[in-house]
């Protein structure tokens, strides 16, 4: 195939393979300079990105980064690629569809249109050509709604997903830290616990709590504890209160399995979630996490780029409709995305490659202590994807995840957001909220101190505990 | 009770940072700065370089051994790097007949060695009579696999490395401990037993931890093996696996 070469002033930069221009056109990132992959110069870098605008989007259904007959995430993505959406766009450049991309004429309809007559790798292709605030400025373009109790994703609105997590999974201690979110309003994307052992028997303890508590205040959302889908399947058949099926996924197939999953696991479990019909409003019964550096870690990245095996991903949450999606962007460590920078610039990504394809991205907004970032970061990344548009963002006590031991936002923050922009929660949380006298006059969330209803709950917590 | 705070029974429950108030929608001022100051301490706990003079002050004959890695900053960007015995350290380590060696390794939170780890070793060591054990290691710039480098090396039948993990907000000194039977460069993380969350604030005691690891290590070299296999037979380590694997 092609001869991928650019010349520059008389300099000629050459590159061996499509592989090898994705990954030096890549923003710089540690785990691309751990793999051996990242440009050697910012010039290259440049030269990368000169030669990927120039190539056919064509080339990324002719040459397959991981072989076909290897890998059942390649053969997901050419055997459900959609040929008539992808017409409209099939003469054109890499760079090319940048340019459409940000064109008046790429409105929501337009892209929704698109969506499946794009490949992960076209995405990330796309991506590696655009700035900050062209992901940003096409991302609130794409727009995916989904539905189980409530509506996940319309245009003006943000959820978020209550973290209630526990060192010891205690009962008590996880229910004050959910009631404490409540106060704040989040939760409308899921109530949902990390939990400290995974196992069958604690999760339904741990679920049986989170649905007891959604029933009795009658609030419109979801309840999940994100243990290993195989776990899912044994709580279903157990008769667990299980509203979401969770699970890591990575982009490619050997790299699932080190999740120790395959697709026929994850159709398994859906279908067994499908048949408890515990949606009342939708069937999006699936939440993944993902994050740039998952399948490095694993040794399962086949010489691509992190960004680019991240977007593969996608084509797996794709496949099973879910309701929520989020990448993990600061978790995965310094190795892999080493600062502010990084961490945003890959928040940016993943959030604009998942909405280009259809998922319903959020972002565990979030950075651990040996990464060089703060909370001015993080103040950052949530800001502009809240101006991107994202479905949701987590947020745990003050910002301060005890069980994890990383930094999330605060609960504080997604009254920050919600403020600085005019984002809304879930409409039917949204009405739930000002049911419950939550809600002052001016749409915001009242203090607990000054009002009886709140105080009750408190009390009633408190005498629980 | 006009005055009581309806958070402070709730608070017994969890060390989560509930029922903050609010200045606006943000924090108030006071949790903006204490959050700021846990966060200072453990970047802190990271950054901080060992003091191995004073270790081997502490523990006389111990040697000092350092990875392929120059720098905090490489430190963090190449575990790769971290694992790898520095080829300058291989003369200090003859081999022997040793049962076991310990290692005691800066990791991500040189303030968890500086806190921990001699009183660690002595408690360990008392409960180990009988055992040839090597002389004591110090690794800097060490991840836990450097020790199979270091156990190799010397020919040791087990090795103890003693490590900072990744520090959090609530405790940045909190001291971990992987023990791998025939430790050899290319070991799987599964083939090691993990005891983690070892400090003075409500973590597990010296004591305790020595207690374990003193059984593991027995047992260890009894069935000639660790990992997996061992963890089920001890029925102890459930909550050590909960631990992030960002050592490794």
């Amino acid at each position: 195939m092609g001869n991928f070469a650019h010349s520059f002033r008389g300099e000629t930069y050459r590159f061996a393979d499509l592989k090898a221009v994705l990954a030096c056109a890549s923003a710089r990132r540690s785990g691309d300079e751990l793999a051996g992959l990242a440009a050697e110069s910012d010039a290259q870098r440049v030269a990368a990105r000169a030669v990927l605008a120039d190539l056919p989007l064509k080339i990324f259904l002719e040459e397959t980064l991981i072989p076909y007959e290897s890998d059942e995430i390649t053969r997901l993505i050419i055997d459900t690629h959609d040929a008539i959406a992808f017409k409209p766009i099939s003469h054109l450049t890499v760079g090319a569809l940048r340019d459409w991309l940000l064109s008046y004429e790429a409105d929501s309809a337009a892209l929704a249109r698109l969506a499946p007559g794009l490949t992960p790798e076209m995405a990330a292709a796309v991506s590696k050509l655009m700035r900050n605030q062209d992901l940003i400025a096409v991302a609130r373009k794409c727009v995916v709604v989904k539905k189980f109790r409530n509506t996940i994703g319309l245009p003006g609105r943000l959820s978020s997903r209550l973290q209630p997590n526990h060192p010891t999974d205690d009962l008590r201690g996880i229910a004050a830290s959910t009631l404490d979110g409540l106060l704040y309003g989040t939760g409308d994307a899921v109530i949902g616990i990390n939990p400290a052992t995974d196992n069958v028997q604690n999760c339904i303890s741990l679920l049986d709590m989170l649905d007891s508590l959604r029933q009795r205040y009658d609030i419109p959302t979801q309840t999940c504890v994100l243990t290993h889908v195989t776990n899912a399947i044994e709580v279903m058949n157990a008769g667990g209160a299980m509203d979401l099926v969770f699970q890591s996924i990575a982009g490619s197939e050997a790299a699932n399995e080190g999740f120790g999953i395959n697709l026929n696991i994850l159709r398994e479990a859906q279908e067994a979630a499908l048949s408890l019909k515990r949606g009342t409003l939708g069937n999006d019964v699936m939440y993944f996490e993902t994050g740039q550096g998952a399948a490095l870690s694993a040794g399962a990245h086949f010489g691509i780029d992190q960004q680019t095996i991240e977007t593969r991903a996608y084509a797996v949450a794709r496949a099973f409709s879910p309701l929520l999606v989020n990448t993990v962007v600061g978790f995965i460590g310094p190795e892999y995305l080493y600062d502010g920078k990084q961490i945003i610039r890959a928040g940016l990504e993943d959030h604009f490659c998942a909405k280009l394809l259809g998922v319903p991205m959020g972002c565990d907004v979030c950075y651990t202590n040996h990464a060089e970032a703060d909370q001015d970061d993080m103040d950052t990344l949530m800001t502009l994807l809240t101006a991107a548009g994202v479905s949701f963002v987590i947020a745990v006590p003050g910002a301060d995840d005890v069980m994890l031991n990383y930094q999330s936002l605060a609960y504080h923050d997604i009254l920050y957001l919600r403020s600085a922009f005019g984002a809304r929660p879930a409409p039917e949380f949204e009405t739930w909220l000002e049911k419950m006298d939550m809600y002052d006059h001016a749409g915001r969330m009242r203090l607990p101190g000054g009002n009886p209803v709140l105080k009750r709950l408190i009390a009633e917590h408190r005498d629980a505990a | 009770m006009p005055n009581e705070d309806p958070w402070s029974a709730l608070r017994l429950a969890t060390r989560a940072r509930i029922g903050l108030g609010r200045a606006g929608d943000a924090m108030k001022i006071a949790d903006v700065l204490d959050f700021q100051f846990a966060h200072a301490k453990a970047r802190d706990a990271v950054h901080t370089k060992l003091n191995v003079a004073a270790l081997q002050t502490a523990l006389p004959g111990a040697i000092h051994v350092h990875s392929e890695v120059e720098g905090r900053d490489m430190y963090l960007r190449r575990p790769d790097l971290g694992r790898r015995l520095h080829p300058d350290c291989l003369p200090q380590l003859p081999p022997g007949d040793y049962d076991a060696v310990f290692i005691i390794s800066d990791g991500l939170s040189a303030t968890a060695i500086m806190q921990n780890a001699v009183p660690m070793v002595e408690a360990i060591l008392a409960r180990l009579p009988g055992f040839k054990i090597a002389p004591i290691i110090i690794a800097t710039q060490a991840r836990v696999a450097l020790g199979d480098d270091i156990g190799e090396a010397l020919g040791a039948r087990l090795c103890a490395v003693l490590i900072g993990e990744r520090p959090g907000l609530t405790v940045s000194d909190s001291l971990g401990i992987y023990l791998t039977y025939n430790p050899k460069r290319g070991t799987r993380d599964s083939a090691r037993n993990c005891i983690s969350n070892i400090h003075a604030h409500g973590g597990l005691s010296y004591n305790a931890a020595a207690d374990m690891l003193a059984w593991l290590m027995r047992e260890a070299l009894r069935r000639q093996l660790t990992g997996v296999n061992l963890k089920e037979a001890s029925g102890l380590l459930a909550p050590a696996e909960a631990q992030p694997a960002a050592l490794a």
